[in-house]
């Protein structure tokens, strides 16, 4: 008996499952095909397009003033600012310069949205690696913002405010105080995020040190955003080709060197307290003016081409529309930060646990309808 | 660099190249045959180091295809678009520059999947959004699909 047992050798192979397209930790319908030595990652293969909706395809249909109501179905977590970018890649090609009071309403816009990405991010990531309160705080400080959003625009999700040529409307006259609120209230709630999570043992141990992304592997891989500068890639689009309000406010970008899991959840972190300090600077100085300068009701681009990038919550998010002098683009091409970021996941998850797998699709905060388009 | 430079540079590496002043950014197209070697100079250059490979993507023109690089350099803060002009809509090839950028590697299966662009020498060129057994390449002009038509 002895014998035969010693004779067998254990077989020992790699195997494959899928993690997804329904499961939690993915935030949406990202499959994800794993190569496993035990419980190692050996490889992860995104298979991508559970909900591609072919957005440009679409895009190529339809006028300008429409393409921007897309925008917000790819990153609902960043709607305003999609928005918004297709809306400066159209009047960056008309040659018309939005007033004042447009410039810092959208500015202060963007930043709440920022805020509240971050803020689901946040709640969503402390429920990934099993902590269930950080999802309840996370969600009841975002309702203040979404709320705020509501009265402004009437929407809760995939809002649209933004359209060429300025804002659909102005201001709500709630709006400042409400915000001035908002931001008193979450400065002092801020501090509670990090007494929860970020001074954790636990979660400290799923972090530190996993998912590690060098500079030049970011930079090559495209990998913008809170991920990309947590890996010391300065690559903050309202820094270094600042649009709207961003060049008259003062704010840092926010820098690590770590490139990990804990450094690009203290980046985001970072980002929030960045992004009240820009809100302070703007709420009480928003210039009195008009809210749109009146465009045609059938836009058409001249003859060219325009790329336009703006700065989302998860990155570099750029527009790029080729005009042949029609009321459609010929061919429009979104960049989305998502997509980039994703093409990083496999370099960074070899080698890894599968729950680590789970800390760094948390940290590299994907939006999937993102990803497909 | 400069625009003027940088023109100057690519004219040095590839003779027949049409540079553009564009209102943003310097255009430059080459055949497409042209672009590894220079794709590489342009990246390893310390004078141009242009090692952000932000947007690549492709378009459907009536008689040729072409695929769109938009380059920038994170240490000379200069940009670049990159056209390499592919003179056939049939069977339209051109080599991979997933070597040079790494996130090239999922942008060209996506060119690919929508364009019908073969990349030569990429690791997995595969379809990327659209299931195994489409058939067709949706983002071009003449695709014809009657049932899942956009109607206006």
């Amino acid at each position: 008996m002895e014998e035969i047992i010693h004779d067998q050798e254990l077989e020992s192979k790699e195997y494959f499952i899928n993690m997804g397209p329904q499961h939690p930790s993915t935030h949406g319908v990202l499959r994800l095909v794993l190569s496993l030595d035990g419980e190692i990652i050996r490889k992860v293969e995104p298979h991508l397009g559970y909900i591609h909706r072919s957005i440009e395809k679409m895009c190529e249909h339809d006028s300008y003033q429409q393409i921007v109501h897309l925008t917000d179905r790819m990153d609902y977590l960043s709607c305003h600012i999609n928005n918004e970018a297709v809306c400066l890649a159209v009047e960056q090609a008309l040659e018309v310069e939005v007033p004042d009071r447009v410039k810092v309403i959208r500015t202060i816009i963007d930043e709440l949205t920022r805020l509240s990405s971050h803020q689901l991010w946040w709640g969503v990531m402390g429920m990934d690696l099993g902590a269930i309160t950080s999802f309840l705080y996370g969600f009841r400080d975002r309702e203040m913002i979404t709320d705020i959003f509501e009265e402004t625009c009437g929407a809760r999700l995939t809002m649209n405010y933004n359209i060429p040529g300025g804002l659909f409307f102005d201001i709500h006259p709630n709006f400042q105080k409400r915000t001035k609120d908002f931001i008193t209230y979450f400065k002092k709630k801020l501090p509670e995020y990090d007494a929860l999570l970020s001074d954790n043992v636990i979660f400290k141990q799923r972090m530190n040190g996993i998912g590690k992304l060098s500079k030049e592997d970011a930079i090559s891989y495209g990998v913008t955003g809170p991920t990309g500068r947590a890996s010391g890639f300065s690559c903050d689009v309202r820094k270094h080709h600042s649009y709207m309000a961003y060049d008259r406010v003062e704010f840092k970008e926010i820098l690590d060197t770590e490139g990990d899991c804990f450094a690009r959840y203290k980046c985001r972190i970072a980002e929030m307290w960045e992004s009240m300090h820009i809100i302070e600077q703007l709420i009480d100085n928003i210039p009195e003016g008009d809210y749109k300068v009146p465009t045609k009701a059938v836009i058409k681009l001249p003859k060219g081409e325009w790329y336009q990038k703006v700065e989302t919550a998860r990155g570099e998010f750029g527009v790029y529309i080729i005009s042949e002098g029609q009321r459609s683009p010929y061919r429009l091409k979104f960049r989305s930060p998502g997509f980039s970021n994703l093409s990083a996941l496999d370099h960074m998850a070899r080698g890894c646990k599968i729950a680590d797998l789970v800390a760094i699709m948390s940290t590299l905060d994907l939006v999937i309808p993102d990803i497909d388009r | 660099m400069d625009n003027e430079e940088i023109k100057k540079f690519i004219l040095d590496h590839v003779a027949e190249a049409d540079c553009v002043e564009g209102t943003q950014f310097l255009q430059v197209t080459i055949p497409s045959e042209k672009i590894l070697p220079l794709a590489a100079e342009l990246k390893s250059n310390e004078t141009t180091s242009f090692d952000f490979l932000f947007c690549l993507t492709a378009v459907d023109w009536p008689d040729h295809m072409e695929v769109v690089y938009h380059l920038k350099s994170t240490t000379h803060n200069h940009q670049l678009v990159l056209k390499a002009k592919i003179s056939t809509r049939e069977n339209p090839e051109i080599e991979t520059v997933c070597h040079i950028w790494r996130t090239a590697e999922l942008h060209e299966r996506e060119a690919y999947d929508l364009f019908g662009i073969k990349f030569l020498n990429h690791p997995d060129l595969r379809r990327l959004l659209l299931t195994d057994d489409w058939e067709g390449w949706p983002m071009r002009k003449d695709y014809d699909d009657p049932i899942n038509m956009i109607a206006y």
